[in-house]
């Protein structure tokens, strides 16, 4: 599939640092959880969540994104997928709690819709630096409780999605879905680890990306040996016991580098 | 059990390089899971590299076309990665390795020998790395040269891979063999590109790259058949495989074993299914062993 040309409708700002680029054509039938492959003609082509089947929502970090981010509704990028494998979805009655650190609320937000519409009661822990940084706050309120930390205690609990978390009876939950920041879900990890509960979480990681489908190896995870392009981005707890999350990741060249 | 330059595979299909092998654990998965006979690294240089910007590669009708700039920790930073796939693997493991001359391709081939790889592949023929691949692979002294140094310091099998980029395969070949080379591989990728005409840009970071998959099978079948005839050493086919029908064409245009590649984007367990139906064909058609068959197509006309 070489990358359709996806035509910028409308951008939203988020934070200072982050913006939401609407486009068209958007995507049918997309399993929340999944991603694409943006391409920044000429610059780079980047892994990014999708937060709506007909968006994405991008934290200026680098060289791509900050190219991104000079262009214009009207402009256009490539696009390729939706890629990998989403977010399991609740049934109907099922009671599930959305953790979302950072920008990591982009792919939660349509999974938490996905299950209310499905029927779900939707319980949401969402986390940011400050007040300003909360990411789709007023979505998340629309489906349910939601409980709010930030880093500098301007809204919500003063510290971080796990001060909520240890307060909570995990077990009362069918499904726990997690994306954020990997030291943040490495947390996470262990306090589902240590509750025995891990079969019931799913994690949304992110590796350096070469190929994005499936075929150089790149984004490889130790000690399964699963990619995190096709096999994930989003993992069971379970596929994660033992894993390098929270440890190390690769970079382009494939070294290790510690998270 | 199939022996291949004095190795010993559980069945003739082996992961190509390039392909699942940045990592010890993911060449474990391809060997544990996907059922391959042996698996071949990801190429290993004597510098760390991050290879091409992105796209680096994309799926076409036809096939699929990747620049992925030889991206690799350097022999140093990857020699937990091979310690950790032959301390975890049950079939051998290959070296794939690179150098810009044979001064460099010994040095890599010396720095990883401590982690004791089964044999090493020497690449000299990925199309789109500057003064590494086929910038060495298309020149027969140079081949010989840097397969002669690579076997001065090793003591396990020396296999080569072969580009198709060249007027006469073939003479590329002989110029392994004269290196001492214990087998060949051919092909690696054709010289290929794409272009987003919505756009105008080449698609690919590099903006041109290589050609794998199922476009690729005819040439790769037809330079196995041609090195065949030219070599004494085995020929290890590759080349658009994804099915055992595919492999048991390349065995019978010459392959003593086939490397299967971008196949792996369908299913990691395509070696396990080829492995099968290569031996559910040799069983039907009576034959009693794979050697049978290796370059019967040339028997035949």
């Amino acid at each position: 599939m070489l990358p359709l040309n996806a035509t910028i409708t409308q951008i939203t700002e988020e934070s200072p640092m982050v913006r939401t680029f609407f486009f068209d054509p958007g995507f049918e039938g997309l399993e929340p959880g999944q991603f694409v492959m943006v391409w920044i003609r000429g610059v780079d082509e980047i892994p990014m969540g999708l937060s709506r089947n007909n968006s994405i929502t991008v934290q200026k970090v680098g060289e791509a994104t900050s190219k991104l981010f000079e262009l214009k509704e009207g402009d256009s990028f490539g696009l390729r997928g939706p890629f990998g494998k989403g977010f399991t979805l609740p049934v109907k009655g099922e009671k599930i709690l959305v953790i979302a650190g950072g920008v990591g609320a982009a792919p939660l937000s349509p999974y938490a819709e996905a299950a209310f519409v499905a029927g779900a009661e939707v319980h949401t822990i969402l986390g940011a630096r400050s007040t300003g940084d909360l990411l789709f706050e007023g979505r998340f309120d629309a489906l349910g409780k939601v409980s709010v930390s930030t880093d500098d205690g301007s809204k919500g609990v003063k510290g971080f999605v796990t001060d909520i978390l240890k307060s909570l009876d995990v077990a009362a939950y069918d499904r726990i879905a997690v994306c954020g920041p990997e030291i943040m879900m490495s947390s996470v990890f262990r306090l589902l680890e240590e509750r025995h509960v891990l079969e019931k979480a799913e994690f949304s990681l992110h590796r350096y990306f070469k190929c994005g489908i499936g075929v150089c190896g790149a984004c490889c995870i130790d000690q399964s040996g699963l990619r995190v392009c096709k096999d994930g981005p989003v993992f069971t707890g379970v596929q994660l016991i033992g894993s390098e999350l929270g440890k190390y990741s690769r970079d382009a060249s494939g070294r290790r580098v510690k998270i | 059990m199939y022996t291949l330059t004095g190795l010993k595979l559980k069945n003739p299909t082996i992961l190509a390089a390039g392909v699942l092998g940045t990592t010890g654990a993911s060449l474990c998965r391809v060997a544990r899971e996907g059922g391959a006979g042996a698996v071949v690294t990801k190429s290993i240089g004597p510098a760390p590299k991050t290879g091409h910007s992105n796209p680096s590669m994309v799926r076409l009708d036809c096939g699929f076309l990747n620049a992925m700039g030889l991206p690799n920790p350097s022999y140093p930073g990857f020699l937990q990665e091979l310690e950790f796939a032959k301390n975890n693997s049950s079939v051998p493991v290959i070296a794939s390795i690179f150098g810009g001359n044979p001064a460099e391709f010994a040095e890599v081939a010396e720095g990883l020998l401590s982690a004791n790889p089964d044999a090493f592949e020497l690449n000299v023929s990925c199309p789109h790395a500057e003064g590494y691949g086929a910038a060495v692979g298309s020149n027969p002294c140079l081949v010989e040269a840097v397969t002669a140094a690579v076997k001065d310091v090793v003591n396990v099998p020396v296999w080569v891979k072969l580009t198709p980029n060249v007027a006469d395969i073939r003479s590329i070949g002989t110029a392994a063999e004269s290196g001492g080379a214990d087998a060949v591989v051919a092909i690696n990728t054709l010289k290929g590109m794409a272009i987003d005409i919505e756009s105008g840009y080449p698609v690919l970071g590099n903006r041109s790259g290589g050609l794998s998959g199922k476009a690729v099978k005819p040439v790769a079948v037809k330079c196995v058949y041609d090195l065949y005839t030219a070599l004494e050493i085995p020929v290890i086919g590759v080349g658009g495989i994804s099915s055992w029908e595919d492999a048991v064409e390349m065995i019978m245009a010459g392959a003593a074993a086939v490397q299967v590649g971008s196949a792996v984007y369908d299913r990691v367990d395509i070696f396990s299914e080829i492995g099968a139906g290569i031996e559910a064909f040799l069983e039907r058609k009576g034959y009693s062993d794979i050697k049978k068959i290796i370059g019967l197509a040339h028997e035949m006309v």
